[in-house]
């Protein structure tokens, strides 16, 4: 667990890839061959169950320490963080102990199955022997929240380094349903075998935004656009009879859309296909529905006849990656959508797939003006993808675009200020916006997300000083800052005094040239609600 | 009759009616009693001064010519109705707590402080009292220090590593206290000790008075990685990451406060090592000090108030909340509120 925790500290400590990457290769190098595997499971989110209820260990961890309940709770609002709170506020370790990262896992996977009185009793005895980080990572681990700020093709990179396996091949092999439980270090790295898991998806090829003009891009015949649509990113694998479904997240979500299932009678066996999981009206030529339908069907791993009914799913189909069972990612974007149309040719309309319609375009205008009707089409904005590329691994800039609709936004004056928790647990960074409505203010939306530090750091001297009333953390100001408030979507909600409630509010800038009294009206945003639905 | 409290309450700061005289005031008055150098304590535009004479050298450095008197340590000296005499605070060198006597009462303004030693400042010195005002910049339970040893090995475990690599080390701490307590636990058989000139001046001027610091240069042009190599180099927190801290190279950059404790902090300040030091209390020594004053009734200010007035109060004290203009030197630090 030293060795563990050690990595841990220095991932955690620098932000330069290079030194994070080098951390991990080093680790790679030198842990025992089950505390790698592990430490792989980890990296890419195959976490152990939670073993303990987060209210329970609070209690205990408070009685340990001395401290009444509600000064455990004040400390965790500081640190936002649970696992921390409890590492911090416990004695120093009496009996520290130096078992693996996998000894305590084991242990921790055993917690479980015990009854209470003595998973406390192990609990416990386990905060007495860790220290620091350790005990940080051991509270993460017990609560299922554990979490590391490595991005896959990081790990990726390192295990190439530590092992001079090409990084494709490593991406490639960590992909799919294994387990520390149901492989080895070398089985699952070191050598190659495909047939080992038929479930396995490719690593995704991600696109990054588009930041300049799409002219930058050269000539227009070189790129090929489709709606950039706005479900979940998904894989469909049907290998050996076998169908799976994959989100981006690397999770495996076959259960959750069991109408997709139908595909593999539809579809040949060795196909992996690309796209998107929408839920979809099959009223007329078929339309998606707003997110906020599919957001009902995630999270629920079993799923109700009527919920099937009012809110369908389908695959829309943006990419070929596997043919007959021969992994064509490396062929050029327009074989591998060409292969794409043969295979739907076969499939009927009334399966829930559909090919994402590509987007003809002469020149850059005309595509900006398909861009302009995007909400028109239930989309987000559109896809650039070069008709030459292959098909990566992970987010390689220059070949996939997405260019999206630009947000909607207003001009709102702060009212109420509360301090943020974990990285910004100093700073008031948490406000509550309002928009004029003759003469009074009326709050619209809650934002934290989009200042500097620096900025956070004067507007919390500004909040000190300029503060009307406290309610606990939340303090009233006076209201006379204005910031340019940005959101994707905008809604009708009787729950909010303002009627409207915002999809993904933040603050663009802070208008200092703005006087309070210049702020918008709660009439523009209605305007808004009505411009795009 | 109702006797008038040793100590009130102004918008301008602390004021004692018997003495007429403010603590750490933030408007100007007549007569300040400064408990030490740090900018939010001592503040420019009061016709008198007084403080003790580190404080005093301090605060001529940065407020420029001023009218003011010294006063040593555990010297009583009377002002009108009140007796007031200054106990060392163990905050930075020269920093004191205000011990004011009216009548037989008396009242402790604590100032900063912490009770753990740091190897510099003058050790943090219990006063007995009736009524505590107290500071809790880190009145928290997640708030806990290790030991100076501890610390100061850590440190030098860092720079030796960083001069192996052939790296420099940049470490951010505030100019007055801060800097020279790290300077003081530096092994200068590391490589050279590079300093900025704030750091620089503020070093010279205790060195005046008496505290014994390694050697240090201080950085020029020329100055730089490269004729220095495996160089350590001490910077004001709001000098990390700019043009001036590029001279050094790829140099690794560590930040020493008590904020760093909280790992969502240390990610906000990206820095590649975050050293949890600090010149305030925490909470085991908060608590402790309140204990050994023997106080009934105790004032807090700065830091988690609401907490920590709470907790006072469950422990059976008579707690309340002082609003001070003391921002306080960490709070600061951490907000990336340059000084
Ligand atoms: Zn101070
Ligand atoms: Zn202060």
């Amino acid at each position: 667990m030293k060795r563990f925790a050690a990595l841990f500290a220095a991932l955690d400590t620098t932000t330069r890839t290079s030194e994070k990457t080098a951390a991990l290769a080093a680790y790679f190098r030198e842990a025992p061959d089950q505390d790698r595997l592990w430490t792989i499971a980890l990296l890419s989110g195959r976490r152990p169950k939670r073993a303990v209820n987060a209210t329970r260990l609070a209690e205990w961890a408070a009685e340990v320490a001395g401290l009444p309940g509600w000064l455990f709770e004040e400390s965790y609002a500081v640190t936002g963080d649970l696992a921390e709170t409890i590492a911090l506020i416990l004695p120093p370790p009496a009996l520290p102990e130096a078992a693996t990262l996998t000894d305590w896992i084991t242990r921790i996977r055993g917690l479980a199955a015990l009854p209470e009185p003595e998973r406390r009793e192990a609990v416990l005895e386990a905060w007495t022997a860790l220290e620091g980080t350790e005990r940080f990572l051991f509270n993460k681990l017990i609560t299922g929240g554990f979490r590391m700020g490595v991005a896959q093709g990081l790990m990726t990179r390192a295990l190439a380094q530590a092992t001079g396996i090409a990084e494709p091949d490593i991406a490639l092999r960590l992909m799919g349903d294994w387990t520390p439980d149901t492989t080895t270090f070398a089985a699952l790295v070191l050598t190659n075998d495909p047939g080992a898991n038929l479930a396995r998806p490719y690593p995704f090829c991600l696109a990054h935004a588009l930041e300049q003009e799409p002219e930058a891009l050269g000539p227009p015949e070189d790129w090929a656009a489709d709606w950039k649509w706005d479900g979940i990113r998904g894989q469909a694998v049907l290998r050996g009879g076998r169908f799976t479904l994959w989100s981006r997240g690397e999770e495996l979500v076959t259960d959750r859309f069991p109408e997709l299932t139908e595909l593999a009678d539809r579809l040949p066996n060795g196909t992996v296909i690309d796209g998107e999981i929408l839920a979809f009206s099959a009223e007329g030529d078929g339309a998606p529905l707003p997110f906020a339908a599919l957001q009902k069907r995630i999270g629920r791993k079993t799923v109700s006849k009527k919920l099937l009914a009012d809110t369908p799913v389908i695959l829309m189909a943006y990419d070929l990656l596997e043919d007959e069972g021969r992994d064509i990612r490396a062929e050029p974007l327009a074989a591998r959508q060409a292969a794409l149309r043969r295979l739907a040719k076969n499939v009927p309309a009334s399966a829930p797939f559909r090919l994402s319609p590509p987007l003809p375009f002469a020149n850059w205008p005309a595509l900006a003006a398909l861009r302009a009707d995007a909400a028109a089409a239930g989309a987000e904005g559109v896809m650039i993808k070069r008709l030459a590329s292959p098909y990566h691994v992970g987010r390689k800039r220059g070949d996939w675009w997405k260019w999206k609709l630009d947000p909607m936004t207003f001009d709102a004056v702060m009212v109420y200020a509360q301090a943020g928790h974990g990285r910004r647990a100093n700073l008031y960074t948490d406000f509550t916006f309002a928009l004029w409505q003759g003469e009074e203010l009326v709050p619209v939306t809650k934002a934290y997300s989009g200042l500097t530090d620096a900025e956070f750091g004067e507007i919390t001297a500004w909040v000190r000083k300029n503060t009307l009333e406290r309610f606990g953390p939340v303090r009233r100001v006076t209201p006379a800052l204005v910031f340019e408030i940005a959101f994707e979507g905008i809604q009708e909600s009787p729950r909010h005094k303002s009627g409207i409630a915002l999809r993904f509010p933040r603050m663009l800038r802070w208008r200092r040239d703005k006087p309070a009294a210049e702020a918008d009206t709660l009439e523009t945003a209605r305007d808004l609600l009505n411009a795009r639905r | 009759m109702a006797r008038e409290p040793v100590l009130t309450f102004t918008d301008r700061g602390i004021h004692c009616p018997a003495g007429d005289f403010y603590i750490d005031p933030w408007r100007p008055v007549d007569r300040a009693i400064v408990t030490h150098a740090h900018s939010d304590h001592a503040r420019s535009g009061m016709g008198h001064y007084l403080a003790t004479p580190r404080s005093l050298a301090a605060m001529r450095h940065r407020l420029g010519p001023i009218t003011a008197q010294a006063l040593e340590f555990g010297v009583p000296l009377r002002i009108g109705g009140a007796t007031v005499s200054l106990h060392p605070a163990g905050h930075v060198p020269g920093s004191a707590q205000v011990r004011v006597e009216v009548a037989g009462e008396v009242w402790v303004v604590s100032g900063d402080y912490k009770i753990a030693p740091d190897g510099l400042s003058e050790p943090f010195e219990p006063v007995r009292c009736d009524a505590f005002i107290s500071e809790c910049t880190f009145g928290l339970p997640v708030f806990r220090w290790r030991p100076e040893a501890e610390i100061r090995a850590e440190v030098n475990r860092w720079w030796a590593g960083n001069a192996a690599d052939g790296r420099a080390s940049v470490l951010g701490a505030y100019s007055l206290g801060k800097a020279q307590r790290l300077l003081a636990g530096l092994d200068p058989g590391i490589g050279p000790i590079l300093t900025h000139g704030a750091v620089e001046e503020m070093t010279a001027i205790l060195r005046l008075q008496g505290l014994m610091l390694p050697e240090t240069i201080r950085v020029v042009p020329g100055v730089d990685a490269k004729s220095h190599p495996g160089a350590l180099v001490l910077a004001p927190p709001a000098a990390l990451g700019t043009p001036w801290a590029r001279r050094f190279g790829p140099a690794s950059e560590g930040f020493a406060s008590g904020w760093m404790r909280l790992r969502g902090i240390r990610r906000r300040r990206s820095v590649d090592r975050g050293f949890v030091i600090s010149d305030h209390a925490d909470w085991d020594g908060l608590n402790t000090a309140i204990r050994e004053t023997g106080a009934s009734r105790v004032f807090v200010t700065h830091g988690y108030t609401t907490v920590f007035r709470r907790w006072l109060a469950d422990q059976g004290y008579d707690a309340g909340i002082v609003a001070t203009d003391w921002q306080g030197d960490e709070a600061e630090a951490a907000a990336e509120v340059t000084e």
